[in-house]
């Protein structure tokens, strides 16, 4: 390798400046103003932890809604869409190879419909009256008499995010899992079944899992952001806030505070809280998934 | 008959594949459905979008509602258009700068030596776990400092620096033997002439990747239309859907915003399929070490 400072330097340069005036300038301003009582008008006033301790004490909202929406949805949608997606990658290695592209494309094909673009759908879909297929379906199954207004009953707006989370859970990483199970070192597979491996689940958990932990982990760190970016969704759904903070998530929390609040020093604070858990669930994904060796 | 080993990739069909087909093709069906659904709901006729019940499939297609998508956009003073324009080059413009940036880092960081390149990749795969949603106001103070509210540069300089994407590229860079490059090194290349000729005919498949993320990440982004642009002709079509879809409450809206979304989905997926054998050569090397 070829040992040149300036060099290095210029070629990453490009890069480091949009990295340092997008990213890393936005997340230390946030955390500044976290500090602070800003309303986007007059100067920041600094105000120490006081935004921290009322987030904690006495932000009823994000104690009772936010904060327990959010964990109930990072954990069915983070971890569960990431089991559900190496289960579902492993079924799709076990078939050949055109099938199984066919079939991946359409697993993934949700995942490039963000939020905005399916709202329309999920309007006509959960629409409260009878008109809803959602509504008409099940009537005319007999599951239900009367139509639910599944939009603005508070019992069923985060199940319902949760679900087009999930759906469309199938990401980058889901494919990461695909490429490392389907290119996965083939004689490790007849060494297997020579020291006595007797069926395709011990096959997945002593020889496919082992071989693809670096893509485990890749898909982990996707799973995790993907849970706690979402919140777009349910804001385009219900408005903001969600009826009854239903389906309230932090991301949602954020904008409620920032952008519609003008409250932008508290917003700060929410936002550097988001970042901190994203950054322990990662942390956690990693020690889990490397201890194993 | 004794287990033998090695499911995984067959080469040809054989019985063992159809209990995992009966498994995975109910999902799959079930994981299509939405997007069925909305292919049929754009081509249905007036008297089919207020049918009652409601039907999921169309019954006789018709071109109505992408016609008076357009004829929508026209009486709203802006048209369609122009937002598609505005679309496209915020798109094209920030691929093209963002595979620029990223392939040269991805260069300097995987096979040229130099000071605090280590620090940059351990910070780059932290980044990774940025979540842009919660910075939205630092950045449109950023942005605003900067003066760029309400030009191309507030739609692009935000997505042009994408982590996963550098992440994605670097690692596929590793792989590319280091004595090719020294080998061009003898010849006399310069740095730049080793990225263009050596490096760059290499890695496509990584940066058909990168391509994929970042036009995903640029054509369907909403924050920085409504947030960093207030000049109404300068936003993206993705904000127009969007203002189009929550205007369109009535079932005749419905099918324009179904129209809609299809426009603003048939590019996605077709540039997906198109790269995907690259995109699938690219996730083998992703993995996290």
């Amino acid at each position: 390798m070829k040992r040149n400072n300036k060099s290095g330097y210029l070629f990453t340069a490009p890069y480091a400046l949009l990295f340092l005036v997008f990213i890393l300038v936005p997340v230390a301003l946030a955390v500044a103003l976290s500090f602070t009582n800003f309303n986007a008008v007059q100067f920041p006033k600094w105000v120490g932890f006081l935004n921290y301790i009322t987030l904690f004490t006495s932000d009823e909202v994000f104690m009772q809604y936010v904060l327990p929406n959010t964990v109930v949805y990072a954990v069915v949608v983070g971890v569960g869409g990431y089991i559900l997606s190496f289960l579902l990658a492993w079924l799709l290695c076990n078939l050949t190879k055109g099938v199984r592209t066919v079939l991946a494309l359409i697993l993934y094909s949700p995942s490039m419909t963000t939020g905005v673009a399916m709202t329309v759908l999920w309007k006509v879909i959960f629409s409260g009256d009878q008109t809803g297929l959602l509504n008409s379906w099940l009537m005319s199954l007999g599951f239900i008499t009367e139509p639910v207004v599944w939009l603005t009953d508070t019992r069923f707006l985060l199940p319902i995010v949760i679900v087009i989370g999930l759906w469309s859970s199938m990401g980058i990483g889901f494919l990461a899992m695909i490429a490392g199970i389907a290119n996965s070192d083939e004689s490790l597979y007849e060494a297997g079944a020579i020291d006595g491996i007797s069926n395709r689940f011990q096959e997945m958990i002593y020889i496919t899992i082992p071989q693809m932990k670096p893509q485990m982990l890749f898909a982990a760190v996707m799973a995790v952001v993907n849970a706690f970016q979402n919140g777009m969704v349910s804001t385009l759904l219900t408005g903001n806030p969600s009826p009854g903070y239903a389906a309230q998530l932090i991301a949602n929390h954020i904008e409620d505070y920032g952008f519609l609040r003008y409250e932008m020093g508290y917003a700060a604070a929410v936002s550097v809280v988001l970042l901190l858990i994203v950054q322990i669930f990662s942390k956690a994904a990693n020690k889990l998934l490397t201890e194993k060796d | 008959m004794a287990y033998k080993g090695r499911h995984i990739n067959p080469r040809r069909f054989d019985r063992s594949q159809i209990k995992i087909l009966l498994i995975l093709l109910p999902l799959t069906a079930f994981m299509a459905l939405p997007i069925v659904f909305i292919i049929n709901h754009a081509f249905k006729p007036m008297d089919e979008l207020f049918a009652f019940p409601p039907r999921f499939f169309v019954q006789n297609p018709t071109l109505e509602n992408f016609t008076k998508l357009i004829k929508f956009s026209r009486n709203a003073g802006i048209p369609l258009s122009r937002y598609l324009f505005n679309s496209l080059l915020v798109t094209v413009i920030t691929v093209v700068l963002a595979l620029l940036l990223t392939t040269m880092s991805a260069f300097a960081l995987s096979k040229i030596r130099f000071r605090g390149r280590d620090m940059m990749l351990k910070i780059n795969q932290l980044a990774i776990m940025f979540v842009a949603t919660a910075v939205l106001i630092p950045r449109y103070l950023v942005i605003c400092r900067l003066g760029l509210i309400d030009t191309v540069w507030a739609h692009v300089l935000p997505l042009a620096a994408m982590p996963v994407s550098l992440f994605l590229v670097k690692q596929f860079v590793d792989q590319v033997p280091d004595s090719l490059i020294e080998a061009a090194y003898l010849d006399g290349a310069t740095d730049f002439q080793v990225y263009l000729k050596v490096i760059i005919p290499i890695i496509k498949p990584a940066i058909a990747t990168a391509m994929v993320l970042v036009f995903q990440q640029v054509w369907t982004n909403m924050e920085t239309s409504s947030y960093f642009i207030n000049d109404e002709s300068m936003k993206t079509v993705t904000f127009y859907m969007n203002t189009l879809v929550n205007a369109a409450n009535g079932v005749a809206g419905q099918g324009v915003a179904a129209a809609a979304t299809l426009i603003m989905f048939i590019p996605n997926l077709l540039l997906f399929i198109l790269c995907q054998s690259s995109v699938m050569n690219t996730m083998a090397t992703s993995g996290i070490k």
